[in-house]
């Protein structure tokens, strides 16, 4: 830590919104220098600020109450380093615990340059209501027109209609550019426990459910333009120098610019046997018609798009023309949702698999979690637990009417819909619950770490980037974004880049001694891959695992017992080159202990006194020797 | 004395990276600053991206119309340079111009308008450097089609939206 430096560091623009939705009452907040060093933003800065605002109260704070905290973040690096992304956090109605969740927008950019480096929300608003921020000044606009709306449309009229207040406005200035939005879908509105927080009609923060969070708040939307400049940094003719070589790096990873993940909707089934296939009854397949090509020559209709300051451009525009789903629009879809909303849908229909990606993103699910628990629905179904009665309809494989139709219901609370909405890990209590059966003979269908539904890659062929332990041992569950690799060194790197707040795709490439010199030349600190392994990263990644210790209150989870992979993790692959392969118990145990071990946790995975002491943790050792 | 040169654009090739706001902020402002960039890229509905900047009509509007003779023709590129001490703010440029591409600037409140920076823009180059071509630089004598190109660009984006969404084009923009 820098001793005694006060000030604003570079790449902040020093200061946050601090807002009460009930008292309709909108002040501004600032974080010391040492404090921004040590949390730097995103991730780590929100989950300082859940401490500081919640504390030891956690466990009693309904994630759906009034009190929550709903937090947006940037971070130092946010639009300066290529990939600006957004963060959003608070106490997850998913699990209980803390997710930084991330996703692309020029909101984070218009933010920053409009004087923010974030918001922290509290209270709840008594009507809708959506946050207008411009150079004019910060207000809440009533959003009565707006509730019910799909992203699609949100997005269309609060373009228009904030357009036309700043021209109104400040009409000597020219022509006003769009404002940057983020906002919630029906879901988010409906409380779906894993809804998403959506951007620019196809981006979602998908994990930890903050769709519900805003939704609980009467926030449908958050819309931002600013005409101020960027923060200044620590070293801005380095930082130019840096930024163009970022970009010629980025420029030169060829196979993601042409593709973006849109391969792997065929490589990662026929390839590393890692994709959900049927709710991860299978993890292979052989379907052509997923190919990249098949989305590329029929519905792609720009094959380079690309998100603030990028050129890794995974982003492809797609649109289907005619038919069944014409003028359904998304991304590529990138993998995760060619898996969720195909494959384990048993949907194998590339055009299919574009309606029902596109039918997610509008109604505002994180189509990675609500797919998982849709899914987890078809699998019920499969099973005769849940039966055409309960759902009121068929719901086989492979049938896109019946799993556009089921989705839909989950984002209205319709019918079965009502249950599903709690996500995956609750929805199958409730379900077992109603049909008089023990819990684990649902939960073992149920494709979950913590509460947080897993992403699309698989372990048990052990191909993939993700291994036996990745989701077992992460702070934030199932979100394959946000993994331990192998050890807290990658899961450090991951961390960071929530926290710097860019994308990890714009962190492929480029050296990670190049991408912490550019974080030294933004901000001044003295940071570097060391200081961020060793001190920063398992702050805040000990911070988060507080977080999840104390949990509650509706869901708490058990050390060491909660720190697995799912059943069906352990089940052997039944089909590819993989087959008769699984995950080792064993070795995930012992990987586990050697993770908790580096980190500085005892062996149930309970942070030490002397670890919260080495890392300014302290206020946390009265909680946790609670569960020592 | 160089030749003429234009960037010719391509609003279907545009990525939405913003690279060239960025890059044309640094050059002319020091800084990362998009709303002070001479090209400013318009997204009314994600996927649908128009840069915007001055065309070099033949005619001038702008040159024309400025009450203060704030305005003239670079004689070498054919960009339109602005006096910036005798420009009164009034947005006459901005009415006279047939795409509404002068804007005041954030900072100074002065006329501001793309001064194809002397002769080598550093958009094209980043735009080209990234492999999307959406901006090219031609070494072309002036011609009647530019000013056409002097548009509004929302307009622009819904002729665009229709180019890749088909039908479903005429309902994204408002």
């Amino acid at each position: 830590m820098s001793a005694n430096r006060t000030g604003v560091p570079g790449g902040y623009a020093g200061k946050w919104l601090d807002i009460d939705l009930t008292k309709d009452k909108i002040e501004t907040v600032t974080f010391p220098y040492g404090i921004l060093e040590q949390y730097f933003g995103g991730r780590g800065i929100a989950a300082k600020i859940l401490w500081d605002r919640v504390g030891e109260k956690w466990s009693e704070l309904d994630s759906l109450a009034p009190e929550n905290p709903f937090i947006v973040a940037t971070g130092p690096m946010t639009g300066i380093y290529p990939g600006a992304r957004i963060c959003v956090s608070g106490k997850s109605p998913a699990n209980n615990g803390v997710i930084g969740s991330t996703a692309a927008t020029e909101t984070a950019v218009e933010l920053k340059n409009a004087g923010y480096d974030g918001i922290i929300f509290t209270g709840k608003s008594e009507t809708p209501v959506y946050l207008l921020i411009t150079d004019n000044g910060v207000e809440l606009v009533d959003a009565k027109h707006l509730w019910g709306l799909d992203s699609e449309e949100t997005v269309i009229k609060l373009n228009k209609e904030v357009r036309d207040t700043l021209a109104k406005k400040m009409p000597r200035v020219g022509l006003w550019k769009e404002p940057a939005t983020m906002y919630i879908g029906p879901a988010g509105e409906n409380l779906v426990r894993n809804s998403a927080v959506c951007t620019k009609i196809c981006h979602a923060c998908g994990y930890g459910g903050y769709g519900a969070l805003m939704g609980s708040k009467n926030l449908k939307a958050i819309a931002v333009k600013s005409r101020g400049k960027f923060p200044q940094v620590d070293a801005p003719e380095t930082v130019k120098v840096l930024w163009r070589k970022v970009h010629a790096d980025l420029i030169a990873v060829s196979p993601m610019r042409r593709w973006g993940t849109g391969a792997m909707g065929y490589g990662a089934g026929f390839g590393t046997s890692s994709e959900p296939i049927r709710n991860w009854q299978e993890e292979w397949h052989d379907e052509k018609q997923l190919g990249v090509n098949r989305y590329m020559d029929k519905y792609w209709v720009k094959v380079k798009w690309a998100d603030f300051n990028c050129t890794t451009n995974c982003m492809k525009v797609s649109c289907i023309k005619n038919g069944k789903w014409k003028g359904d629009i998304t991304d590529v879809p990138d993998y995760e949702l060619q898996a969720y909303c195909g494959t384990n849908f048993g949907i194998y229909d590339a055009g299919d698999n574009i309606h029902l990606s596109t039918l997610m993103d509008k109604l505002g699910h994180s189509g990675i979690n609500g797919a998982n628990t849709v899914g987890l629905a078809a699998e019920l179904y499969q099973r005769g637990i849940l039966t055409e009665e309960d759902i009121g309809f068929k719901l086989e494989w492979g049938d896109v009417d019946a799993f556009d139709k089921l989705t839909r219901m989950m984002a209205y609370r319709e019918g079965i819909g009502d249950i599903l909405a709690e996500g995956s890990y609750r929805a199958a209590i409730k379900i077992a619950e109603m049909k008089g059966l023990p819990k684990k003979d649902v939960l073992k269908y149920v494709v979950h770490v913590k509460g947080i539904e897993i992403g699309a890659h698989g372990t048990r062929s052990d191909m993939d980037y993700t291994h036996d332990m990745t989701y077992a041992a992460s702070v934030q569950g199932g979100d394959h974004t946000a993994n331990v690799i192998d050890g807290y060194n990658d899961m450090s790197g991951n961390l960071y880049f929530d926290s710097a707040v860019y994308c990890s795709f714009t962190a492929r490439g480029p050296s990670v001694a190049l991408q912490f010199d550019f974080a030294k030349a933004v901000t001044g600190f003295p940071i570097n891959i060391t200081s961020w392994r060793k001190v920063n990263g398992p702050r805040i990644t000990t911070l988060q695992k507080a977080f999840l210790l104390m949990g509650g209150p509706d869901l708490t989870w058990e050390p060491i017992k909660d720190d697995d992979n799912p059943p069906r993790y352990y089940e052997p692959l039944p089909s590819g080159p993989w087959k008769g392969k699984t995950t080792d118990k064993e070795r995930v145990d012992l990987k586990i202990q050697a993770y908790f071990e580096t980190l500085g946790w005892d062996a149930r995975g309970i942070p030490k006194k002397e670890t919260l002491e080495r890392l300014d943790l302290g206020f946390l050792e009265k909680h946790m020797a609670k569960y020592r | 004395m160089s030749k003429p040169i234009w960037i010719a654009r391509d609003p279907a090739m545009c990525s939405g990276c913003r690279r060239c706001e960025l890059i044309c902020s640094m050059e002319h402002e020091g800084w990362m600053w998009p709303d002070a960039s001479r090209i400013r890229v318009f997204m009314p509905f994600p996927g649908i991206e128009v840069p915007h900047l001055c065309a070099q009509c033949m005619d001038y509007p702008c040159i024309a119309g400025c009450p203060t003779k704030a305005l003239s023709k670079d004689p070498n590129t054919g960009a339109v340079l602005v006096d910036r001490a005798k420009c009164i703010s009034c947005g006459a440029c901005i009415r006279a111009c047939p795409g509404s591409v002068p804007y005041m600037h954030p900072g100074d409140n002065k006329a501001t308008i793309c001064d194809l920076c002397g002769g080598s823009p550093k958009c094209v180059e980043v735009c080209a450097e990234a492999g999307y071509n959406c901006l090219t630089l031609v070494n072309e004598p002036p011609n009647v089609h530019r000013k056409i190109y002097s548009r509004n660009p929302y307009d622009t984006a819904k002729d665009l939206a229709v180019k890749l969404f088909g039908e479903k084009g005429e309902e994204v923009i408002e």
